[in-house]
């Protein structure tokens, strides 16, 4: 088992430096001058070579990601070129949002799509079946910001039952909070569900064909237990892989909805920070998003290894 | 949207397109796809997409970007079937036009990934090596971001427009093609044949070309067409998000962004939102289909 974690971090390795890179570059690559930015366009070139210097921009690129990596390693992520706040203070009031939507988003996908997917497959080729299967693939036809948008029209605007859109902090008001996460939660959560679905019922119904299921039933075990004790245990193995896996795909749905809800999350902050031209803070935020799935990817196959013994040889 | 990755299940009507000589194969794989049900939908509903991009000049009633402030906000009427928009254009006329941005993206972002993901993988597979150990870091680098934050970047980094929103599409989906590919051509290059093909002397280029290629396409295919689906999404996400095609041209994603000032008006959120609901469905269906007909282990 040590083993394997050791082989499983020291693959992350690679992988981190080419993400650090790519965000480096990209964000090095946004257009605008950030000295201009801060000083104004109408600044003289002295001050601005000045800047720039101060800033180390004047450095070899290679230097300067160096540099940056070293910085980021410790924490520091620079200060927001429009707002000369630290990055990170930024980070840390944007990142409770997003985490809160995606982990209610999942709780909810999986209260809705596992149990569904159960009954897929336990009710294969019925009605049921039928129902289940046009509603995930239908649900993963529809783009996360169109979904927000009819959840505002149906229970904001045409029945009144939930505000718009906005975020006050969980300990602050628990009860506005969750009020307000409702829409956002559903707008997420709907597509992870029908994945979820459509992933549960594929594993029921192949290890529902495995010969231990037809043995147990052979030996005259009961429906129940042979649903949850031989088929779902087993079952669920690929389910929890899918959940983690698709962490990535979460956050970038996550991005598009607090958007559509105005919530004050890592998403809007990354696209405001682009249309300000807020290099420091568009590397900083990637960077945390891009950490944080590869930190669950690799949660995930630790969890997998530990339900799956076969991983590790 | 999300990738799926579950086997079908109308597998039975379907019959599992064998070693055809190759004119005949192509239709063969067309025939099987059009007697499977769900591929059949998919098929459908791709066409009249294909239908109204190219028609579009000849079945749009107004000009897209005709202003008409004796209209604005009109909800569907005889006159203007879908309604009109906060500048009294015509919803329908812009969510025909909006059905050429989208295939014109699908079209020429998923081609550039296929171009580059396959050559890379097919590459990277059959040479192995140190060549194979870079590449694919960096594929793993890039899959390590979610598809909608890297295309954000990039078209942060390049610059709001068509053109770029292509490249950014087409560049987040080479490393899924390079990685399937890669995997597919590992386990074909130590067949027999293939390795009988070595002994006998054929070239690198011939074994890829005359041995590899052919049994690693139906797997191209297939993921092609469902990341075909997840591109009109990420367009449409861009162009929700400001950063895809510009005004005043129709697309589908900025429909949706402008609609989101105008809550009350709900037929510029519901045709363009449906507009990509049924692409997106289609080429999932298409790309279901696909799988069934063209790989025989479902």
């Amino acid at each position: 088992m040590i083993g394997f974690l050791i082989r499983r971090v020291l693959q992350i390795v690679p992988v981190a430096i080419v993400m650090c890179a790519v965000v480096f570059t990209t964000a090095f690559m946004l257009p605008g001058d950030p000295t201009l930015t801060i000083l104004g366009e109408n600044a003289p070139a002295a001050a601005r070579a000045a800047l720039r210097a101060e800033m180390g921009l004047d450095r070899p690129i290679p230097l300067q990601f160096i540099d940056w990596l070293g910085r980021a390693l410790t924490g520091d992520l620079g200060k927001s070129f429009k707002t000369g706040e630290p990055v990170m203070d930024m980070l840390l009031t944007r990142i409770p949002v997003t985490l809160e939507l995606t982990i209610l988003a999942i709780t909810l996908a999986a209260c809705i799509g596992v149990p569904l997917g159960i009954i897929a497959a336990l009710r294969r080729n019925s009605w049921v079946d039928t129902l289940v299967s046009i509603l995930s693939i239908s649900s993963l036809a529809m783009p996360f910001f169109w979904v927000g948008m009819l959840l505002i029209m149906l229970f904001t605007l045409r029945l009144g039952w939930l505000p718009p859109s906005g975020y006050v902090p969980f300990f602050e008001d628990p009860l506005r909070n969750l009020q307000l996460m409702i829409m956002p939660v559903m707008t997420v959560g709907m597509a992870y569900a029908a994945l979820l679905m459509r992933q549960t019922r594929a594993a029921m119904i192949e290890v529902l064909l495995q010969d231990y299921v037809r043995t147990a039933r052979a030996k005259g075990a009961a429906e129940p237990r042979i649903i949850i004790r031989h088929a779902l245990r087993n079952a669920l193995i690929p389910v929890i892989t899918v959940i983690g896996l698709q962490f990535g795909g979460l956050i970038g749905g996550a991005v598009v909805t607090e958007t559509v809800f105005a919530l004050p999350g890592l998403g809007r902050m990354i696209t405001n920070a682009i249309f300000e031209r807020d290099y420091m803070v568009v590397q900083g935020a990637i960077l945390v998003v891009v950490v944080g799935v590869i930190l669950v990817n690799l949660v995930t196959d630790i969890t997998y290894s530990l339900l799956d013994r076969r991983v590790q040889l | 949207m999300i990738a799926t990755s579950e086997p079908a299940k109308d597998v039975a009507a379907t019959p599992a397109i064998g070693a055809a000589p190759e004119p005949s194969r192509v239709l063969a794989v067309l025939r099987a796809l059009l007697r499977h049900r769900l591929g059949r939908i998919g098929a459908i509903g791709l066409s009249l997409l294909l239908f109204c991009a190219a028609f579009a000049p000849l079945l749009a009633p107004f000009d897209p970007a005709e202003i008409d402030y004796e209209a604005l906000l009109e909800g569907p009427s005889w006159h203007h079937w879908f309604g009109t928009d906060e500048l009294g254009r015509d919803v329908l006329s812009r969510v025909l036009y909006g059905s050429q941005t989208s295939l014109q993206v699908m079209a020429l972002a998923i081609s550039g990934a296929l171009l580059i993901g396959v050559t890379l993988g097919i590459v990277s597979g059959f040479l192995r090596g140190w060549f194979d150990d870079v590449a694919m870091r960096v594929v793993d680098g890039l899959l390590a971001f979610p598809t909608i934050i890297l295309s954000l970047a990039i078209v942060a980094a390049l610059g709001p427009s068509l053109t770029n929103a292509i490249i950014a599409i087409a560049i987040v989906n080479v490393p899924d093609f390079a990685r399937l590919v890669r995997g597919e051509v590992i386990s074909v290059r130590e067949l027999e044949y293939v390795q009988a093909a070595r002994a006998i002397g054929m070239t690198n280029a011939r074994i890829l070309w005359k041995h590899v290629w052919p049994n690693v396409r139906g797997s191209v295919i297939i993921y092609a067409s469902l990341k075909a689906a997840a591109a009109i999404i990420t367009e449409s996400a861009l162009s929700f998000l400001g950063l895809g095609v510009q005004p005043p041209d129709p697309t589908w994603g900025s429909m949706l962004s402008t609609a989101m000032q105008y809550s009350d008006a709900w037929w510029i959120s519901i045709f363009p939102g449906l507009a990509i609901f049924i692409t997106v469905l289609s080429l999932n269906l298409l790309g279901d289909g696909l799988r069934d007909v063209l790989d025989a282990r479902t």
